[in-house]
Parts: C-alpha cells; structure tokens; sequence
C-alpha cells in the first residue's frame, strides 16, 4: 500500500486515492511518425528493476496527473512532481544519484 | 492424566464456572481459561486427529502457534472450522468439536494411514496412481481430498458482523510484553503519537508467568507500573486482543481485533481489522519455542516446556503428576523449578547439552533435581497419552539406558525470534550461530518510502531472551549479556537416531512431516529450502511453521552437508496468524459490497416495478415490470408504446462533460474522430472517440453551448474513463492549450422523452417552443420547461422523434412526475435498457460494448463519415494506418436476418469453408447485437462479417453448439425506418 | 520416453523396505558445459516444457536448462493452479486447448504425478453484458474443439452448492463451463518435467545467473554466466518477468511491463467446492486444493513492482467479492497470501516469437495466464526453435504490435486470468 505525495495538493495520498498510469514522459507520435517509433510509443516500456519514473494520478483527491520516480523493487519514492515537464527535474536526478550510485537516467 | 490445581492459575476466576461442552459431551471450566486450558483441566488430552496419519494429538502450544488443538467452534451461522483451542477464550454455552476423524476421535479409521506410514513417505503421491489415467480424478484424489482437510465446511453464510477502524500513528508497538512497554514508553515519553498492541488478553508477554524480576521488582507490578503510565499518557494508546497481522509497504499494517465481549449474534462486531498507518513499526513479537526432535514427540502429553508454565501459572493446570523435562538450554528449567513448586514430581531432566553450569542449573541442583547431561529422549512410551520416556545418550543411535514412567513431557528445542513483520516487510534476518537463531539482521531492515527503514526490532523478537535483556534492548540501552549457559544445537535426538527412530520423530506436528521425510528430500534433489517445503509440506500447516521452520531447515542442511545459512529461510508472509476472511471483508456485504450509484429517479423506478440492471456502478430499469408479465414481454410493449405513442427513459446515468476554454474545440479535435472545433453554438453532432491504439472507446452526442463551451455526452459506463482520459492529455500533454473540464454527470437528470407524442407532451408542459422550426433535429435549445430550468436536445437514438431534457438533478423527479402526468392522455408509458437496445438495433446504431469490444476500429462500423479527413491528427488516428488496421480482411458491420425470422443467439459465429492451420473451424463474421424486433416481428442482428458490406444479400451458416445450423442473410443494418422520416414526427 | 527408474506403487513398496534410502535424485546436479546444441534461460514450467519437447518432439537432446535461483521458483510455484482452455480469441484457444489435451496425459507422460485434476471450471456471468460475452465464448469454442458450454444458474447451482445465486448486486445469471477444465500440483509440473529432462541426458543447472550474451552477426554465440561462458546453436529465453533483463542484454525491447499478482489460501478444510469458479465482475476466483484449502486469487496491481508483495487493497476486493458469492467462506481463515511478479503485454497476450537475432527466441508475457499454457507453450516453442516457425506460437510474434494484430481477450468480458 503505498503512499504518494500529491505535488499539488500537498496530500501524502493512499494508493486507494491513486490511479496509476504507467510509465511517464513517453513521447507522443503522431500520424507524421515511423512504425516503428509509433510502436516505440505504443508498447515498449522501460520496465526497470530499480528506478522508475511513473504517472499518478490524484483520482480521489484533487484529481491532477502528477509523476513520480519509485523504486520498483524497495518502493522507495524519491520524488513526486508536476506532470507539466517533458523530463525529470534535475534536483530530482540528483537526489536519485545520490541515493543510487551508479544510476543514471536512460 | 491432566488436571486442575486446587490453587494458582493467575487468569482464571475460580467463583465463576463456564459451561461448554466438547464433542457433545458437557463439560465446564472457569472464566478466563482457553478452551485449551480447560479440556486440559477436564483430563482431555486429546484435541484432534493430525492431518495426514491422522495421528493421536493433545495441545503442544499455549498461543497462537499451536498446530494440534484445532477445533470446530459453534453451531450454523456461528459455525467455525480450525479455532485454536489455546487462543479461543471459554465462554457460556460454546460448543467445541474435534476434527478430521471418523467415526469418532477416540476411533479414527484414518488411523490405519498412520501404520501404512512407512509406505506413505513425503510426495509419495507424486510417484504413484498414476495409472490408469482416470483413477486420479475418480479415485485416488477423491480419497485424498477426503482424508486431508482438517475442519468442517462451513455450511451457512456467516451471523456476525466485522468492521474497519483506521490508525494513523508515529510508532506503532507490536507486542505488549516487557520489550514492548519499554518501547512504548520510550517513544510515548518523546511525545510521539503510539499506538501499543498486544494479541493476549494480559500484558506483560511471559515475564509474569515466567515470574521475572524486572528493576528491583516482580514483573507483575513492574507490567501493571508501565501499564498505567502509558495509560496516562494523552500520546499514546493501547489496546489488547489485537494480533499484529502484516506490515506492508510504506508503514501499512493490518492488525485484527478479536472483541472479546463478544457473543455470536450479539450487536457488537465479532472482529475489527485495523488499518493503520505508521511512521515506524517497533516489532516486539517476542520469541516462539520449539520442539525437540526425538521418537514421540507428538504423543499428547508431550508439551512445549514454556507452555506447561504457562497452563500452570495461568490456568493453574498441570499434565502429571509426573513429567520430564527435555531440554537443549536453560530456559526449560524454569519449568522444572515451576512444576515442582506446585508440588508436582520432576524426576528428570534430560538435559543434551555435555555437563555445564548456569546459575539456574546450580538452583536445580540445589533443589535436588536430577539432570542428566549428554542426554537424549530415544523414545516416548505412549499412544494416546504419554506413559514413560526412554533415555540414552544424545551422541549415540539410542539405545536406551534407563526408562522412566511419567505422564507428561516438557520439551525445550530452544526460542526463535519472533522475526514475521519484520521479514513481512522486506527485512533480511541472519544465523546466529551461538544462539541458534535467526535474528533480524539491522543493517537490512524493510525501508519505507523515504528509503529510511521503518521497521526496528526489540526484546526477544530481537534474539535477547533474557528478561533483563529485553528490559534494556526496549528502551534502547545497552543491552547486558545473559547469564544462561549456551544453547547446543540440537537438532536431533539422539544424534545418530536410525531410521526407525528418524520416522517416529515429527518436524511439523498437523502436516506429518517427520525427519525421516526431511532427509528424503534433500536425498531426491529437493536441496533448496523452498523445494523442500514444498516437497514435504513442512511448515506450510496452519501454524506455518511457527513451530517447524527451524528445525526442518537444521534437519535439511545436516543431510547437505551445509550450514543452516547457506540452506537460507523461506520468506515469511502475512498473515502472521491466520485472519478471518470475514474481517477482511469488513462491513462490504450484502447491499454495502459495493456503493451503488442512483438517478434522482430511482425510488419511483423502483416502486413501478424496474428490473434492475447493473451498469458499471449505477443501477438503471433493463424494463418495467407489470403484473404477471415477464421481462421478455415488458420489453416488447415498452417498444411498441414508445414506436405508437410516448416512451420514457431515465438517461441520467449519460456521462455529461463541460469542456470549455479558448482552446476547447482544438482539444475536442483531437479527441474525437470527427470535426468538433466547427459545431456551431446550438447545434449538436454525434461523435466518436478512440483510444491511442485505434480502437472506438466511447461514442455521444457534442453539442455546443456557446463560443469556447462544449457539452460532451458520453456513454454511461464510460463517463469517469473519459472524462480522466481528457485530464490526462491536458493535464500531460497539452498543459499549455486553455482548456477546463468538469464532470457534470451527476449535476443533471435526463429524460428522454421519445415517440410519436413527444412534442405533444413537452407542449403540454408549456414553457419552450419546441417546435421543429424553432428547435430542428441536431439541435439544442435553453429555457424552462413546467416552470423547471431544462436544456432541450433534440436528437434521437430510437429513430422516433425525441427530445432529450437535461433538469438540475434535485428536480428531475418532478419532471418525470409531470412528464408522466401530462403524458397519460397520450398514452405515456416509461421504458429501461432493453428497450433502448432493441430501438437503436431496429435503426442499426451501434452500441458502445455491444458492436465495440476493444478490438474494433470506426472503420469498421461504417462510420467513416463520422472520421474527418480534413484533420492531420486525432487519438487514434496514427494506429489506424497500421497494416492491420487497414486491412481489407478486417470484418465489417452488416444486418443480419436469419432466413426463418427467428433470433440469431448471441455470439454466434460464421463459417466459411475448411479449417485453419491449428485445426480450427475458419471463421468469417460474428454477431454482435441480436434482438427480437417488435416493432418488425422478427429476429434482426447485426454482425461483423469479413467484406460483409460487398456481400448483401449473401446467406451466412451460424452453426450452434447443439450442432443445428442457422443460416441468415447479409441485409443492410437499417432495419427500420430507413429513409427516417419518423425522426421528424 | 525411458526414465532411469519408473515410480509406482510398486517402486515405493519396495523403497518403504530399506526406509526409503533408496531413493535417487529427481533430477542430476551436472556441471555446466562449454558448448550445446540449445540452451534454455529459466528452469520455469515454460523453459522445462521447451527443453522437454525439444528432446520429445524434435530430438535435440544436447541442451541445457539454466536457472538463476531453483526450479520452478517463479510463477510456476505462486499462482492458483487454474488449467482451462475456455478463450475467445483463434490463436489463444488453440495454445491453451494444446496446453490442456497435454495435462490431461501429463502425468502418464512424465511417469509423475502431477495430480492433473479435470474438475471442470466455470466463468460466472453476473452482468447481461457478461453472459453475451460467454456465450460469444461458447460459440468460438465449438468451432475451435474446445468443449465449452453455457449453462443456467440452477446448474451453476447444482455444480456448486456453495455458490449464492442472488447476491444482491450481482445476481449469477449463468456460466461458462469447461467440463475438461481443472486444477493441477503446480510444483510437480515443474519437478516432473526436470526429472524427464534430466533422463533425457539434458542439464538442469540451478544457482545459475546469465550475466551476459555474446553475438556476432545478427547471431547469438554464447553466453557468459555466474558458472562460466558457454556457447550454443539456439537460444531460448524464457524468463517471464525478468525477460526485460536480458532482452537488454541481447539487445532489443519488449512490450512488457512487470506487476505484482497477488493470491491466498485459506486454511484447509473438508471437501466442500469440486469446481474451480471465476467470477470476473467482481475479480474473484476460487478452487479448493487436494489439501483442503480454499485457494483465491485477484486482481493484479496497476504499478510496475518486482517485490512480490502487492498492495492489500487488492486482497480485501477479492475476500469481499468471494464473500458475496460464497457467503460460506466468511468464517474461514486466510492462511497465508502472496505475490508473483507478472509480465503483461500491451495486449495481455503472450510472446512466443523469433527476435532481432537470428537464432535467439523469446517466450514471455504470460500475464496472469501462465500456468495453465506450460506444456502448450513448450511444445510451441520447443517447435519454433527448432524448425523456425509453428502454427501454435506464429500469432503471438512480436511484429503483432507493429502491425496492430492484437490477441486481445478482454474483450470476453472482464479479464483473462
């Protein structure tokens, strides 16, 4: 049962307030795309062992859409922000660096 | 034999008798004792049958742990499988019955598994009735099925009633004894907000039994001291009959309350599950202790040595009068001291461990107690209760030296921390060979969200079994050696039992599984822990091998060759003790299981007869029952009147969604397949919308309120899906076009007022011109209806003239009352789902979920003209021009007739010739909506069919199950109507 | 086949003589050589199965099976035992319909039992959308040889008595049943599939971690491991939830995400559900095992997770939704509850595929289906390996996603489990 905390509202949420969404900052293809970057898009996620950063969204609370980058094997969550931002912040890398040497961002 | 003490017992009040009874038979005990402890008390040794030899067993545990003394509790609705008689506290009237024998627990025919036990080793079932083939199912396994299973089934939904509580906390305190309150006020002290729980009925774990000295005092008034300063403290609260069951990720922890003023039936819930979330868990779950394993050791009668301690000081209950004590360590010789103060005869202790000294064995000593270093129990004498021991040397195949008679055994194997949560959690424990123990490992503790671990363990839960240990290690003080003498690791007795000795001797006491079984899976290749759990059954029996782990992973990495760590432990899971499904479920039962969503009109719905039919969460009429009709002929007059004359529908449950802002038509254009940006204000257009893979998701009508505001319907089941999939892209994607939405559904009722009479109705109303010049087909119009403040749409999903009117939600009833009221003249009659479905199938519009199952693209469904080509880009639109998507093979909607007027079934697949490359019948089309028409007298369908739309005409083979073959005809989807000229009434 | 030594009643009768002492490995502790024909990544029931038939069925015997941790430690050992057949799609209904026919002589096969029990399974209907959709099942299924039917709630009933028809929200309103649908041991499929292996002169290598892949040309050469470099003519990997891992090292991308799936038993009890039943609207499903316990699985997470735990919230929507069907359950304990890591697909369907290197092959995604596919999947694979292409695996290739060729079959009403 994890806890995320709402960079909106502030609210350290419940899961059960949570719908998740999957990986975060896919890039969307539009019809000018490849097939093979439409199918990059469509399908391939980076389904690490380790950091991962991901969509949430506040479905029982304020109900913004905000990303986070969790652990997927401790569940340790190292960030939360606003999902109006195409790439993690670089604060954010940092603290992950920091607590994970040797990660570096794909 | 057992007996009651005429003195002691600390928990019991002798002034007041309890009656129960135990396999029928009447039997009474006191308040405050077990059923356990009460049986024992009545000279019932024997409390149940083992699960695979079906073997002779008495009690061997005082809590939680007990694997034996399992028992069937209450009568029909109150029935309960596989109560623990050493946690069920006694109560008036409770009736217990012992389990898995036939026909009685004396005399058990599943006994005779017990003498072919030889020929019955670990996973004989693997190598054997493998032929012939159907026995397994017809034979063996019925057999098997029947000899296994311990308690009955219950047979009636249940008479109690469970609840949540919530808890939020900065520490949660796990155990309630010396450590625990130590813990607890330690952190209460901080001021941080505690929450303390402990799973017996008492605090203080087994100090006060065990009567410790803690700080200059006795345990008692050090507990009832610590007790009533936290109790004092505004910080902190406490709470007893609370078993700690899981700790989850980020500091969840579910722990379920047994209410102990309980009674079956009763007002009060019978259990609470605690939903408590925690800043840190302090884990002090104490330490468990287990067996010895020698030849017997399951005979009732033979007990765990702290808990013949416990019967004693607690029930004032002694299984004697004579009794050895077994032991590898110092622990167990408090129960000799304990039983002979009670003047009880100890004539022995069996002690493996080569001569040593120990302030408590110099005591035994002086106490004139005989102890025999190097010793082992070779064999207990006994069938259904103990008679005698034989002793020999532990390093010797056990020949015995001397036998002696006595009535009980007390056996100490050592404690093993009590490590469950923290393992639960993540928690990594390590081998503490001068202990022989796991112990949790601090430098890798479960983290919790920031990364920080969250879970710390103190006490005996941290390998400090000492009173004084755990006094210090809960308060976070040095913690001071102990002054036992070391534990030997013994993990046979004796060491060199034979093989006969090995298949007498039990590792897990209700699974069977013995030493012997053990070494014959590491003999077969079953090497790591896990195999040989599973290969065995060890300590997957209902105690989980609270009481076996150890002792079989020891038993395990002998027969390796290797050291318990590189055997490893298998990861322990919740729920630490086993949890009521009941209190899982909580109060969501019957009509609470799910939330139930209503239209403002329900309650009148529900008094005219609706059949309910769930949508998503809602519930809406599939028809109007009346008199004797069925729902198959209310649906048929529904449709009928509403073709003829004036139906009704309750569309409230339509999504409803405000999307407005500068850039509000770009954003709908992108969302939809077709044009929305150019909808003019006033005016409505059907649109439909696809996922990002291209398949049709959702379908509605638009219409435009004003300049930069759309009113999006959508379908009802869809409506909170589409509306999250619209804050998605803006909130993700697009966060810089301008755009709001919100989620009107349940701002607004909607009615549906459809047929030959509608206008006729509405102008009775009065209020509005709804004529079809003022208000003309696709479009909308605002003003007041009846006095009500209404949106007028005019569009249609039946075919006949309609009018869809939106009130605010608080006066729809009032509108469908007057609609109903002004309607009778014109025969007005309401209609529900079925109805709806038939009428849109009758004009060939598709459904959403019927026509659509997410594999199905717009294209498909004709829908072409709803796909704008003028557009570079909408969702979707990139995963349809993939090969797939545009293949001419793909299936297309078409009408179907079958060629006899009956009803296609549902599902019904078409034929073309021969088979496929896996041998499966080649399939060329499908229903996907089929109906009796009542309108037309006939069945009509529609159906996807491979180029289905070039093959009008063409004659189709629906084969059925039953073998039959029903043929029909490709026709247009358009059943009626098609020119619609009823739509302008 | 011939197996070292045939299990029988006999065989333990004459075991019991000598205590037991007798008894041999199940399977040999070989060591790892430098070079085979094929090698396996991942001892699960999928990787055994693939091994066993290619020896079986194509006569490629010089293989090896490599395991990071002990066999079968994966999915095959953690989920809820359900073998059923009863798919809507073509591709789907034909691997699982395989897979079944398969347990059915499974044990006979393997000369072990694997306790294959053809129970019969029924998917409740409880919404007018669900029971269309089953009988849109029903339909498929006979013109696919799978033996379905669609049976009224009074034989729901009579097959179940423990069921409550009318719950108050969701009244059973039928069912879709496969007679020929059951449960098996789910352990002794992966044992008795490693024992065959291992009599075929296969190794089975356990504690054995692939740490890298060598290649050259669009071709794989070898692979570096935990025991040392071995090369091999064809490569197979089978890894479920770890696939992600060493696609990367082989150098491609999967559409695969990992998440927790979550199941529980409860203690055992006397025979009571001869049945497995599925109830999808409300996710829940339930079987009773040989032993007596009630086993129950649910739904799965919706966050990427390779803890094995999974949220609770799950486990209280399950209890809750078996409560309301089997009011009967409410008193029984839940014994002990788990997690296995999932590996979904962007269409919940399974990869049986070639990949970017020529001789490198890839089975995965599972999802929540696994279990019941094992030796289906193996004989594919095992088919796909060795001669390139196979009617059963060719749909589910990876190029399906490009093309938007889904097998998606959630579209049966409710989820595929």
């Amino acid at each position: 049962m994890l806890i995320l905390t709402c960079p909106y509202c502030g609210v350290r949420a419940e899961e059960t307030e949570l719908a998740p969404g999957g990986e975060a900052h896919l890039k969307r293809v539009d019809p000018e795309g490849s097939p093979e970057a439409l199918e990059e898009y469509l399908f391939h996620r980076a389904n690490p062992k380790g950091v991962h950063f991901e969509r949430w969204r506040h479905a029982y609370g304020c109900g913004k859409w905000f990303l986070a980058a969790r652990d997927t094997v401790s569940m340790e969550v190292f960030g939360t922000y606003p999902a109006q931002i195409s790439e993690p912040p670089q604060e954010l890398i940092d603290t992950i660096r920091a607590r994970r040497p040797g990660w570096e961002p794909v | 034999m057992s007996l009651r003490l005429s003195q002691g017992g600390r928990l019991i009040d002798r002034s007041k008798p309890v009656k129960f009874s135990f396999n029928g038979k009447a039997l009474s005990g006191f308040a405050g004792d077990t059923l356990a402890s009460a049986l024992l008390a009545s000279d019932h040794m024997l409390m149940g049958r083992s699960f695979k030899y079906h073997r002779p067993r008495g009690v061997v545990a005082r809590g939680h742990e007990e694997p034996n003394a399992l028992m069937n509790i209450g009568a029909g609705v109150f029935f309960e499988p596989n109560q623990r008689a050493t946690v069920t506290p006694l109560r008036e009237g409770l009736e217990a019955a012992s389990q898995n024998h036939w026909p009685s627990l004396e005399t058990d025919i599943g006994a005779v598994n017990g003498m072919l036990s030889r020929f019955l080793p670990a996973g004989f079932y693997y190598k054997t009735f493998i032929h012939p083939r159907p026995a397994w199912k017809h034979l063996f396994e019925p057999f098997i099925r029947q000899s296994a299973g311990l308690g009955k089934a219950p047979k009636e939904a249940d008479g109690d009633q469970y609840e949540y509580l919530y808890q939020f906390c900065d520490v949660l305190v796990a155990g309630g004894g010396v450590a625990g309150l130590q813990a607890a006020l330690r952190t209460g002290r901080e001021g941080k907000r505690v929450l303390l729980l402990e799973q017996a009925a008492v605090w203080g774990g087994r100090a006060i039994s065990d009567g410790d000295e803690l700080d200059g005092q006795s345990a008692e008034a050090w507990v009832a001291q610590a007790v009533a300063e936290l109790e004092a403290m505004a910080n902190v609260t406490l709470c007893l009959n609370v078993v700690v069951s899981g700790v989850y990720d980020h500091g969840y922890v579910l722990a379920a309350q047994a209410l102990p003023d309980h009674l079956p039936g009763g007002e009060s819930p019978r259990e609470r599950l605690w939903r408590i979330r925690t800043g840190k868990v302090i884990a002090a779950a104490g330490a468990i202790e287990r067996p010895l394993s020698f030849a017997g050791n399951d005979i009732p009668g033979v007990m765990l040595a702290g808990a013949m301690r416990d019967y004693l000081a607690d029930f004032g209950v002694v299984v004697g009068p004579r009794s050895v004590v077994v032991t590898n360590n110092d622990d167990a010789y408090r129960t000799a001291f304990a039983l002979k103060a009670a003047g009880q005869a100890v004539p022995l202790i069996v002690d493996a461990r080569p001569e040593c000294d120990s302030p408590i064995i110099a005591a035994a000593r002086a106490a004139g107690i005989e102890i025999a270093f190097g010793s082992a129990i070779a064999k207990v004498e006994g069938g259904k209760r103990v008679t005698g021991v034989q002793i020999c040397a532990q390093n010797s195949a056990g020949s015995a030296l001397r036998e002696i008679a006595c009535d009980a055994v007390a056996m100490s194997g050592g404690w093993s921390p009590a490590v469950h949560l923290f393992s639960q959690a993540g928690g990594k424990v390590i081998w503490d060979e001068a202990s022989a123990f796991f112990r949790p490992d601090a430098t890798r503790p479960p983290t919790g969200d920031d990364g920080v671990p969250f879970v710390s363990v103190v006490g005996a839960a941290n390998g400090y079994l000492e009173a004084a240990q755990a006094l210090a290690d809960g308060a976070g003080e040095p913690v001071p050696d102990g002054v036992q003498a070391a534990i030997a690791a013994v993990w046979r007795m004796p060491a060199e039992a034979p093989a006969k000795l090995r298949e007498k001797t039990w590792l897990d006491f209700q699974n069977d599984v013995k030493v012997s079984d053990v070494q014959l899976a590491a003999r077969e290749g079953f090497e790591s822990v896990e195999h040989a759990k599973r290969y065995t059954t060890l300590g997957m029996a209902t105690d989980q091998g609270k009481l076996s782990n150890i002792n079989g992973l020891a038993v395990l990495g002998d027969a390796l060759g290797r050291e318990i760590p590189q055997v490893g432990t298998t990861t322990f899971r919740p729920p630490y003790v086993p949890l009521t499904l009941g209190t899982v479920a909580g109060e969501a039962r019957g009509p609470l299981f799910q939330p139930l969503r209503k239209t403002p009109m329900d309650a009148w719905h529900d008094s005219q007869g609706a059949y309910w039919e769930p949508v998503g969460h809602w519930r809406r009429p599939y028809c109007f029952l009346r008199g004797d009709e069925t729902p198959e002929q209310a649906v048929a007059r529904e449709v009928t009147n509403t073709r003829q004359n004036l139906g009704l529908l309750d569309a409230s449950t339509l999504g409803k969604i405000l999307v407005k802002g500068p850039d509000a038509g770009r954003f709908l254009d992108m969302l939809y397949t077709n044009m929305m940006s150019n909808l003019k204000p006033g005016r409505c257009r059907y649109g439909l919308m696809c996922s990002e893979n291209g398949f049709l998701m959702d379908d509605g009508v638009v219409a435009r309120i004003d300049e930069d505001t759309w009113l999006c319907h959508t379908t009802s089941g869809g409506a909170d899906h589409v509306h999250g999939h619209m804050e998605d892209w803006l909130q993700t994607e697009w966060w810089d076009w301008q755009v709001y939405t919100a989620n009107l559904t349940e701002q607004y009722a909607q009615i549906a007022v459809v047929g030959p009479q509608a206008r006729a109705v509405l102008e009775r109303l009065g209020g509005m011109d709804l004529s079809a010049e003022a208000l003309p087909f696709m479009a909308w119009a605002e003003g007041e209806l009846a006095g009500i403040p209404a949106r007028v749409f005019r569009i249609s999903f039946s075919g006949e003239l309609s009018f869809e009117v939106a009130v605010p939600a608080g006066r729809g009833l009032e509108l469908w009352q007057r609609l109903m009221d002004e309607g009778e003249a014109l025969g007005v009659m309401p209609y529900g789902t079925e109805a709806l479905h038939i009428m849109r199938a009758e004009k060939g519009f598709i459904m959403i979920g019927d026509e659509t199952d997410g594999t199905v693209i717009p294209q498909d469904l004709g829908l072409n003209w709803a796909i704008s080509k003028k557009k570079t880009d909408y969702m979707g639109k990139a995963a349809q021009a993939r090969s797939h998507m545009t293949d001419p093979e793909r299936w297309k909607l078409v009408g179907l007739e079958t060629l006899d007027g009956s009803v296609l079934p549902d599902g019904a697949y078409a034929v073309g010739a021969g088979e496929n490359a896996v041998g499966q019948r080649n399939m060329i089309g499908r229903v996907t909506s089929t109906y009796h028409s009542p309108t037309l007298s006939r069945g009509i369908a529609m159906g996807l069919v491979v180029h289905g739309p070039e093959r009008m005409g063409e004659v189709l083979e629906f084969p059925q199950i039953s073998g039959d073959v029903i043929k029909a005809r490709i026709v247009s989807p358009v059943f009626f109507d098609p020119e619609g000229e009823r739509l302008h009434g | 086949m011939q197996f070292r030594r045939r299990h029988s009643a006999f065989a333990i009768a004459r075991e019991a003589l000598r205590h037991h002492e007798g008894w041999q490995r199940t399977w040999e502790d070989r060591p790892l050589r430098r070079k085979y024909d094929a090698i396996i990544v991942g001892a699960g029931g999928h990787g055994l199965a693939t091994a066993y038939f290619l020896g079986k069925n194509h006569g490629l015997r010089n293989v090896a099976i490599l395991e990071k941790g002990w066999l079968g430690g994966g999915n095959t050992g953690r989920n809820t035992t359900i073998i059923r057949s009863n798919y809507l799609q073509d591709p789907s209904a034909a691997i699982y319909e395989k897979a079944r026919s398969l347990y059915e002589t499974m044990s006979q096969d393997l000369n072990y039992n694997v306790m294959f029990s053809p129970r019969g399974v029924i998917m409740l209907a409880q919404t007018h959308h669900e029971m269309r959709g089953y009988q849109r099942t029903a339909h498929a299924n006979a013109l696919q040889g799978v033996e379905t039917q669609w049976i009224s709630p009074q034989k729901v009933k009579e097959l179940c008595p423990i069921i409550n028809l009318d719950g108050p929200r969701y009244p059973v309103l039928g069912g879709l049943w496969q007679p020929r649908g059951g449960t098996a041991r789910h352990d002794a499929v992966a044992w008795g599939y490693a024992r065959a292996c291992s009599d075929m002169g296969m190794d089975v290598i356990q504690q054995c971690e692939v740490t890298g892949i060598r290649s050259s040309n669009g071709q794989v050469m070898g692979l570096e491991t935990s025991k040392g470099p071995v090369d091999c003519d064809k490569l197979g990997i089978v890894v479920a939830g770890h696939s992600g891992v060493l696609a990367e090292q082989a150098g491609f991308r999967l559409p695969v995400e990992s998440v927790a799936l979550q199941a529980l038993v409860s203690e055992p009890i006397k025979p009571c559900m001869d049945v497995v039943i599925m109830a999808n609207t409300v996710h829940g499903y339930m079987s009773q095992s040989d032993k007596g316990e009630m086993v129950i699985g649910g739904g799965a997470d919706g966050y990427n997770n390779y803890n094995q735990r999974g949220s609770f919230h799950h486990i209280e929507e399950t209890v809750r939704a078996l409560v309301e069907t089997f009011p009967m359950v409410s008193r029984l304990k839940m014994l002990r509850q788990w997690g296995g890591i999932v590996d979904m697909t962007g269409d919940r369907s399974p990869i049986i595929s070639k990949t970017p290197l020529g001789n490198c092959f890839i089975n995965c995604g599972w999802g929540t289906g696994g279990f019941k596919a094992i030796p289906g999947s193996g004989w594919a694979m095992a088919e796909l390996m060795a001669k390139g292409g196979s009617p059963l695996a060719d749909p589910f290739s990876l190029d399906r996603f490009r093309e938007g060729r889904f097998i998606d079959e959630s579209v049966a009403a409710g989820v595929a489990h």
